[in-house]
């Protein structure tokens, strides 16, 4: 997994409330037993009309935002399916963190495991920075996991919070499974425990 | 018998079972949850078994582990001769590799035993009270009808439990669902998740575990209870709970891997301290007279788009804030104009089926109201059990042939129509009344319009031929054959 540590990149408007993970990479794209190559199908049928074309309405397709590598959402980012598909596609197309008042929390767990970052900030924040991002390559924002902040295109910071265990493991591009398997022997002893306790289960 | 309390004093029941999960805890709370049932499909797993084999890395519990291709399989009769789709068939081939090549319990596509993996675990008796449950699958919340902590994780995470047995947790916050009193003739356990989702909102368990509770929970059936569950996760919860009682334990007893003799007296005896102590704190409570309860429908994208049917279509101005454009985009998408009766809305097919509303109970509803009646023309209807076993008892029952009749197809297990994955899917402007889960934009098919509802609405929508009442359908006298 890549390291999180600081971006300054361009931030992609995206006001609409319970951005779902359908919507986010649709049903169609899940059939793949890979986990890269989903870039191209991200908000597919926001981003592409029927017949395969661009539409031009959507903002990733404008001039100003072909480039995102952050969003900033509506409300609920994230809701509904457990696909992880969702942070692979976003990752695939260069997003590597996403800002809102708040995330679904399947959703949110992913992103971690992928070295996206969710951001989780107040109503007037995101206000804020929502119409920074409406000035696309204009008003970059840039992202600093060490110092917990958002910086707008005016030098105002804001401030988010994160799990301590979560900021560490982003900012160092770690494998859970790797520090998981060194409680190999307390995983063990709780098993010895309950197949002797609780043998049904 | 449980594990140390992450607190002192009363506790819920999700604190009793995280408790009694507890391998390892750090200072900042976060800890390593062990993890007694792992349920597998083919979509959300073929990268985690990958993963493993990149890194040499073996199942730590194959016996604890049980895969069902659900998602992808074709639920017509010549299944048997292979899934036409490449990609399908090369996600259902690379299940049966890994199941194979690792041993883990596994339920091929035409075995009888085959169906949706959140109604194969409790069917064959994986799912038991007090347990941790998880799956690649946001509706594993399911299995929280149990007692049971069950939730969606997502594919490192899989490759985690299936690594070691174990997920990285830190403990949510606690959220009390209360719905009193009794349910009215007509109203079910789909009107009770989706009338707390209408008033919750999509991110109102946010955070959160949820408990249902009350007198309309403990009356309802455990079929009705898992649906209740089932969309926990559409109200943003990871996972819903039910305590276990005797209703719980007379549904688990006999089944294929549920404990016997010695076992299973030992097994209540635990099962029976599994609830939620009197005193015990929440971070939230919701509660819901039962009989305010009425027959709901979703009329947009967004699960918590609910109404009465007795209502009108809103519009974008009755929202606030970012709500007041996604409802103008829901009511572009579903083709519905503000202030129009809900019982106006014309449908063009019913879904009846899902890990929400496959059961046999769900199927023995929607039947008593298609007894003798038949979809409206230009209806057409689609009834899926939720797994070979179901549609086994329902041919036995003769509901195959309710369903026949009325002019439904009757069709093979998996989960079809419901995420649109495999060849069951809404044509663009379809409008389905469907007994699924989401209503999200072009989740059953690109441009498909769905409207969830449970399995008695839903057939009677297809009778009248748009969503309507199920208690005006019902007293109807039936057409004489």
């Amino acid at each position: 997994m890549d390291k999180f540590t600081t971006l300054t990149g361009i931030a992609a408007p995206m006001p609409l409330v319970n951005i779902d993970t359908d919507m986010i990479i649709p049903k169609q794209f899940l059939k793949t037993i890979h986990r890269s190559g989903l870039g191209k199908n991200l908000f597919d049928e926001m981003r592409y009309h029927p017949d395969g074309s661009e539409n031009p309405d959507f903002v990733l397709n404008k001039p100003a935002w072909r480039e995102s590598q952050i969003i900033v959402a509506g409300d609920n980012f994230g809701c509904g399916s457990s696909r992880e598909h969702a942070p692979w596609a976003l990752l695939d197309y260069g997003i590597r963190a996403v800002i809102s008042t708040s995330f679904a929390d399947i959703f949110y767990n992913n992103c971690f495991k992928n070295g996206i970052l969710p951001i989780m900030l107040p109503a007037e924040a995101v206000e804020a920075l929502m119409k920074d991002a409406e000035n696309g390559a204009n008003a970059r924002l840039t992202v600093d996991l060490e110092s917990q902040t958002v910086t707008g295109a005016d030098g105002t910071a804001y401030h988010f919070d994160i799990d301590p265990h979560r900021k560490h493991c982003l900012l160092n591009g770690l494998d859970d499974i790797g520090l998981t398997m060194e409680k190999a022997r307390a995983i063990a002893a709780y098993e010895t425990r309950i197949a002797q306790a609780q043998p049904w289960v | 018998m449980t594990g140390t309390p992450t607190q002192s004093g009363p506790r819920t029941l999700y604190d009793k079972i995280f408790d009694a999960h507890i391998v390892d805890r750090q200072p900042d709370g976060t800890c390593l949850l062990y993890i007694d049932r792992h349920l597998v499909h083919e979509v959300t797993s073929p990268q985690a078994f990958e993963g493993l084999r990149m890194t040499g890395r073996k199942v730590r519990a194959p016996e604890k582990t049980i895969a069902v291709p659900d998602h992808n399989v074709p639920t017509t009769a010549d299944r048997v001769d292979g899934i036409e789709n490449p990609e399908g068939r090369a996600q259902v081939a690379e299940l049966d590799k890994n199941a194979r090549e690792f041993g883990v319990n596994y339920y091929p596509m035409n075995d009888i035993r085959q169906g949706i993996v959140h109604i194969v675990g409790p069917e064959q008796g994986w799912t038991l009270p007090g347990m941790t449950v998880v799956c690649g699958d946001s509706h594993t919340a399911t299995h929280g009808a149990f007692g049971a902590l069950a939730h969606g994780i997502g594919t490192s995470e899989v490759e985690h439990v299936l690594a070691t047995q174990t997920l990285i947790q830190k403990k949510s916050k606690n959220m009390k669902v209360e719905i009193t009193g009794s349910l009215r003739p007509g109203v079910t356990a789909k009107d009770i998740t989706l009338a707390v989702i209408g008033k919750t909102g999509t991110a109102g368990g946010t955070g959160h575990v949820i408990e249902y509770c009350g007198q309309a929970i403990r009356e309802l059936s455990m079929e009705g209870r898992m649906t209740v569950c089932n969309m926990a996760i559409e109200g943003g919860a990871r996972a819903g709970l039910i305590a276990p009682d005797e209703k719980t334990f007379d549904y688990v007893k006999g089944r294929p891997h549920a404990p016997k003799g010695a076992a299973w007296e030992a097994a209540v005896t635990w099962w029976k301290t599994l609830f939620s102590d009197d005193d015990a704190q929440w971070d939230k409570v919701v509660t819901i007279r039962g009989e305010d309860i009425e027959p709901v429908v979703t009329w947009g994208t967004s699960p918590e788009d609910v109404l009465p049917i007795g209502g009108t279509v809103p519009a974008p101005e009755d929202f606030e804030g970012g709500k007041v454009e996604a409802a103008r985009r829901s009511l572009d998408y579903m083709g519905l104009t503000p202030g129009m009766k809900l019982t106006d809305i014309k449908i063009d097919s019913v879904f009846i089926g899902s890990c929400t509303n496959g059961r046999i109970e769900d199927l023995r509803a929607a039947a008593g109201v298609l007894r003798g009646k038949h979809l409206a023309p230009g209806v057409r209807g689609m009834v899926v059990p939720g797994s070979g076993l179901v549609r086994m008892q329902a041919e036995e029952e003769g509901l195959d042939r309710v369903f026949i009749d009325a002019g439904f197809d009757w069709r093979l297990a998996g989960c079809s129509m419901c995420l649109g994955m495999n060849p069951d899917q809404l044509a663009p402007g379809e409008r389905c009344a469907a007994t699924s889960n989401r209503n999200f934009e072009g989740r059953m098919g690109r441009g498909g319009r769905t409207h969830l509802m449970s399995p008695v609405m839903a057939a009677a929508a297809g009778v009248a031929g748009h969503l309507v009442d199920v208690r005006e359908v019902m007293a109807e006298a039936p057409a004489t054959a």
